[in-house]
């Protein structure tokens, strides 16, 4: 996904000269070798040094360039996290903070390295729009929005590499500020965005096989939340799930469970989360995930 | 080395009289309300000045103006009566200054006339203010970008790290000054961070070019900028009074941020005026 995000970016700073990256000391992933060969004015790495990495970009988009700040989710979001309240959100400039790498895809770095609540955070933020692609081909779709766009800051949720791709034959296209289903069902509704979402196909081909009609979404712009359309899914399914790579506070679980109490929805409404907590554990991402309480056999025990 | 065109010229004397005038103006909105961080405002009140009246050129193209950052942002009120002389702002603007249904605050807004960029959280203003001399330096346009810090919000770390990539970018059109009254809200800053002084061999280190003014002398701060080398960021080191042109205000921390009293208020204006 990172590198199809670069592959993107570079694409667009070809053809627009007032788009700028910001990195952090980072290793410029696939297409940002050429970005930072072909326009190295426009490719800037300030080093070990995350707050005037925020700050400059505030600077380069008050003088009408479109700048997105690059490096590690927890780097980008966490620790200039002043910087983004007040330089990006607060002046609402159209500055893309990509969290490259976030949840807890590093699973082995541990703790320091993870984003559990990021979707969280920026989401509190007034003027913050949150973007969390769920596959390489609608990470090519939110770069290019974030790229074009104009209405304010960004924060554009990534994995890392290595996902597959899962909306080839999907029944919507991609819309901003729009639910997605990627299948269309009748019985069972899954909400999901980023790259969890695969665990939710997989979930939703295990109910299949089990007789019911099965909807899968992919809630891709998280603020400004398609809040007509989930409750739209509320209405229309008999049971509702949500399967997000966040806290269970803050994220996608709690907006589903504000608009089922606001709009009286009768469905049964299961959320499945990272847990609150610090999990301690070095192994696969999966098997973070999965200590936090999310797999596909734990997710249908919980719904069988 | 970029080509720095030079700026407009400073009449000393007028530069003395706008002073004057600014502090009684910021004498009379005080008046108006419980607090306008007076004591901040009259410390930078000839740095502001020389650089809206002396070195902001107003001949340049809107995308390629010249621009200012007011990093200490609690210091503004300077900067709304420059603007309001200027006749960017309104007298009506300032006489809601803190007050529902105006626009302004005790720190300046983006979006507001005149102001380039949202400040008050301190440690923001050098790191924006580098990202718009980048960008000019980047589109070639000539632009210059000033910006005021004061003396406590250079210990945020943020500071020095646009410090550190302000040299590190080649930037030569950012001009930053130090309001440096020696005093922050638990005393002085020499007391609290002797380690801060002597402050401009840590910028030289960081590869500014760095001079120290006395910041109340209209004439050294803006000979400081004109006669700079241009091959590098500039940083002004400007010695300054806290409360600056009125005798009970002058290094005494409270004046930071209230308001005078009617008496005190009275005794203030004669002294600014006898300063005429």
């Amino acid at each position: 996904m990172r590198n199809t995000f670069s592959e993107t970016l570079y694409e667009c700073a070809k053809v627009d000269p007032s788009i700028y990256i910001v990195v952090a000391d980072i290793s410029p992933a696939g297409s940002m070798m050429n970005f930072r060969e072909e326009y190295p004015d426009r490719f800037i790495n300030v080093g070990v040094a995350e707050q005037v990495m925020i700050g400059m970009c505030a600077g380069l988009a008050l003088k009408g360039c479109r700048p997105f700040a690059y490096t590690i989710a927890t780097f980008t979001l966490y620790r200039p996290f002043e910087m983004v309240r007040d330089d990006l959100c607060y002046q609402n400039l159209p500055v893309t903070v990509v969290g490259m790498g976030s949840g807890i895809v590093y699973s082995t770095l541990g703790g320091t390295h993870h984003t559990m609540e990021d979707v969280a955070i920026a989401s509190a933020l007034p003027n913050m729009q949150v973007i969390a692609p769920c596959d390489p081909l609608e990470a090519v779709e939110a770069t290019r929005y974030c790229a074009t766009q104009d209405k304010g800051p960004v924060y554009l949720k990534l994995g890392k590499a290595g996902e597959p791709r899962i909306t080839e034959n999907a029944v919507d296209p991609f819309e901003i500020g729009k639910l997605r289903y990627l299948k269309k069902g009748s019985d069972v509704c899954i909400l999901s965005y980023g790259p969890i979402t695969n665990m939710g196909l997989e979930v939703a081909d295990a109910l299949e096989a089990d007789g019911q009609s099965v909807s899968l979404i992919s809630a891709h712009t998280i603020k400004p939340l398609d809040v007509e359309g989930v409750a739209k899914a509320l209405r229309d399914h008999k049971r509702v799930i949500v399967i997000e790579e966040n806290v269970p506070h803050g994220g996608l679980s709690s907006r589903v469970k504000e608009i089922a109490l606001d709009t009286k929805a009768s469905c049964d409404l299961k959320t499945f989360n990272l847990k609150d907590e610090f999990i301690h554990f070095y192994g696969s991402y999966d098997g973070l995930l999965d200590a936090h309480g999310l797999s596909v056999p734990k997710i249908l025990d919980a719904l069988r | 080395m970029d080509t720095i065109e030079r700026p407009n010229t400073l009449d000393t004397d007028a530069a003395r009289e706008r002073a004057r005038r600014y502090r009684h103006r910021i004498l009379e909105i005080s008046q108006q309300v419980q607090a306008l961080h007076i004591g901040s405002a009259f410390s930078c009140t000839e740095i502001v000045d020389v650089i809206f009246n002396g070195l902001i050129r107003t001949d340049r193209p809107k995308d390629a103006r010249d621009r200012f950052v007011m990093s200490k942002g609690h210091g503004c009120m300077i900067q709304y009566v420059i603007l309001e002389e200027m006749g960017v702002l309104t007298r009506k603007d300032l006489d809601l200054y803190c007050q529902a249904g105006g626009m302004l605050g005790c720190h300046p807004d983006y979006g507001t006339p005149g102001i380039e960029a949202s400040t008050g959280s301190l440690g923001h203003g050098l790191s924006m203010a580098l990202g718009m001399a980048y960008a000019g330096k980047v589109q070639g346009d000539g632009s210059l970008v000033y910006c005021v810090l004061s003396d406590g919000e250079v210990q945020e770390g943020s500071t020095w790290e646009a410090t550190m990539m302000a040299s590190s970018l080649g930037v030569s059109n950012l001009i930053a000054f130090i309001d440096n009254n020696d005093f922050q809200s638990l005393g002085r800053t020499s007391e609290t961070h002797p380690s801060f002084y002597p402050v401009i061999g840590k910028f030289e280190a960081f590869g500014w070019e760095a001079v120290e003014v006395n910041g109340h002398d209209p004439r050294a701060i803006y000979e400081a900028v004109v006669t700079r080398k241009g091959d590098k960021p500039l940083l002004v080191n400007c010695r300054t009074t806290k409360g600056k042109g009125v005798s009970y205000m002058e290094n005494v921390p409270i004046w930071h941020y209230r308001s005078p009293s009617p008496e005190e208020y009275a005794q203030a204006l004669s002294e600014i005026e006898a300063s005429a």
